[in-house]
């Protein structure tokens, strides 16, 4: 199949922290394909390396051995200002929110569309008021975080991540400061960019909510993957 | 403003937004940079000041070439000079002219203190060697003991000075003489006494009888229209037998005065090295500052850089965080040490004012230097590693 139907991809992944006798393996002889438009989910106990996989895969880390395979573009030995660039093409939802608590609601979610270029403030503006209504923000725009509860926050960084229309969105327990219903309609609009944008969406989370709508479940354990379950989604 | 910076970057002005999140840290940084700048005006305003008040006496006189005694590093310093070498420099066909230059302190002693004025004897009949207005006052010189005085003297109460009339002349005693004073010029104070005054070569003698009227201070020397100054000079050093004299063009005199002033009399050296430690303080400051900011935001710019933002994006931001500081606190500084000079110059008489030169220069040097601590700042930018984010 054709490397657009598989947005994510690597082979023979391994990868190592430390150096000399504290040199420790996280991931051994990793081999995954994701597919175009799908919401999968990695499991596993704390250690087993999926953020280390998450981290490889959104070009914030140097890939050590094997191939990793982004949108295309093989990300081993890749120039810095490539996986910048393809950067530009991810969302990220970070476990924290990581929002810059000098800019508005409006303004963090502004910085999603400006990493693209010179913008103006109307059409920029414009962009982030759409994406926080569909979040339920549309009351939130000129708020500073610290006027924010948590679940805002939260939902102000899932904004910023997908205003950009990401082709790829990964994400770290993007549920977890959430109440049950907006951790819900956050997995369905990501579902729902799924079917209509073909964004593809990895999300480490333990949220049971989330993984009874996933499409693929992903189990990693010490650094393998130990079961790979497709759902009907 | 942030609308304005936004419109101007094409950016949202996080420098601008970051700085202004906390009103009393950005004041607190301005009053710093403000501060700095104020060091820096004061000291070049003093500097400024010096150097006007070196080249005042200059003013006085109309001359080409000046000879001068070798140890005469200023006007006011150094032994005499050989009236027989002005005969000899008279030899060369482009000097036209030759005057002495008499030079000495006199004390005016009155109450509430005494004033200390820097004396030129002068030869009244050569007028040509006078500036315009003081060549028009010099017809009282020709009396025994007369004398021109500075009206802005420092001690002398203006109205006093502006009373005196060559029909109203004013009268004072010194060292058992009494001189008369016809008319006045304006002159101002220096760092070296408190004003000047002028007499003829002869009542200078008479008030100092140790003085010789063969061994003037210095020699003026005027050249015929259109000759070079500093040619005439060279070939002076040539003709004239006493190898140690220093034969300078007027205007090459009163530059070395000027430099040895600033950069060999203590005074000039403190004040260069208060304008130095005014742009480290400066410096130092917006620095702190800005590392400061850098080091508090470290996770947002991690952020950032994990969402594609690249090196520059950041520089950007540290810059204009570094122009912001230096404007901002570019303007009360300005306002500040202006007020402290004027204030200064009220109570020294010395010529201490903020000129449009000095606003340029320090402005220039605060968003330079301002812009060097943020290049500084910046390297502590790589250190933002979205890896750690996760």
């Amino acid at each position: 199949m054709a490397d657009e139907d598989f947005p994510m991809q690597t082979r023979a992944l391994n990868h190592w922290f430390g150096a000399g006798e504290a040199k420790k393996q996280a991931l051994y002889d990793i081999d995954l394909r994701i597919a175009r438009g799908s919401l999968t989910v990695l499991v596993g106990p704390s250690g087993s390396g999926k953020t280390t996989l998450l981290t490889l895969l959104g070009c914030l880390r140097e890939v050590q051995d094997g191939s990793v395979t982004l949108l295309g573009h093989e990300l081993h030995g890749a120039a810095p200002a490539q996986t910048m660039a393809l950067r530009r093409r991810l969302g990220f939802i970070f476990q924290a929110h990581n929002l810059h608590e000098s800019l508005t609601a409006a303004q963090n979610v502004v910085m999603g569309v400006q990493v693209r270029g010179r913008i103006d403030d109307a059409p920029a503006r414009q962009a982030a008021a759409h994406v926080l209504g569909l979040l339920g923000l549309s009351d939130r725009l000129d708020y500073l975080p610290a006027n924010l509860s948590g679940g805002q926050k939260q939902r102000v960084a899932i904004a910023r991540a997908l205003v950009g229309n990401p082709d790829v969105v990964l994400a770290d327990e993007p549920t977890a400061a959430l109440d049950r219903d907006s951790g819900a309609n956050v997995v369905d609009l990501l579902k729902r960019l799924g079917r209509a944008r073909g964004t593809t969406t990895l999300m480490v989370t333990h949220d049971n909510r989330i993984l009874d709508r996933a499409d693929r479940i992903l189990t990693l354990e010490d650094g393998r993957i130990v079961g790979d379950e497709a759902r009907g989604g | 403003m942030s609308r304005l910076l936004q419109a101007l970057f094409g950016r949202l002005p996080i420098g601008w937004l970051q700085l202004t999140h906390s009103r009393t840290r950005f004041m607190a940084a301005l009053a710093g940079v403000a501060f700095a700048n104020v060091l820096v005006f004061v000291q070049l305003g003093i500097m400024q000041s010096m150097a006007t008040a070196t080249l005042k006496p200059y003013d006085f006189f109309r001359a080409d070439v000046m000879i001068s005694a070798t140890d005469a590093n200023t006007m006011s310093e150094g032994g005499n000079v050989a009236r027989q070498w002005m005969l000899q420099a008279m030899a060369h066909p482009d000097v036209t002219a030759g005057m002495g230059l008499f030079l000495a302190n006199v004390n005016w002693q009155r109450a509430p203190s005494a004033l200390s004025l820097t004396t030129f004897g002068i030869d009244p009949a050569q007028t040509g060697f006078l500036a315009p207005d003081l060549a028009a006052k010099t017809a009282p010189l020709r009396m025994r003991m007369a004398g021109l005085l500075d009206r802005l003297s420092r001690g002398l109460p203006r109205d006093e000075a502006a009373g005196i009339r060559p029909q109203a002349p004013l009268s004072f005693e010194t060292s058992g003489q009494t001189l008369t004073l016809y008319d006045s010029f304006a002159g101002g104070g220096g760092f070296g006494g408190d004003g000047y005054m002028i007499v003829s070569d002869q009542t200078f003698l008479s008030l100092f009888p140790a003085r010789s009227s063969a061994a003037p201070d210095h020699i003026l020397l005027r050249l015929r229209p259109g000759s070079d100054a500093e040619k005439v000079a060279a070939d002076l050093r040539g003709l004239i037998s006493d190898k140690t004299l220093r034969i300078r063009s007027y205007a090459a005199a009163a530059q070395e005065d000027l430099s040895y002033q600033q950069t060999r009399r203590p005074t000039g050296v403190i004040f260069g090295f208060g304008v130095l430690i005014g742009v480290l303080v400066g410096i130092v400051i917006v620095y702190q500052v800005l590392s400061t900011d850098v080091a508090d935001h470290m996770r947002e710019y991690a952020t950032f850089k994990a969402m594609g933002y690249g090196p520059g994006f950041f520089l950007g931001i540290v810059f204009e965080e570094a122009l912001i500081l230096g404007l901002f606190g570019f303007v009360p500084g300005a306002l500040i040490g202006g007020g402290l000079l004027t204030l200064m110059g009220s109570i020294t008489t010395l010529p201490l004012a903020v000129t449009p030169a000095m606003i340029l220069s320090v402005l220039a040097g605060t968003l330079v230097f301002s812009t060097l601590s943020g290049a500084i700042a910046t390297r502590r930018l790589s250190a933002a590693d979205p890896a750690d984010l996760f």
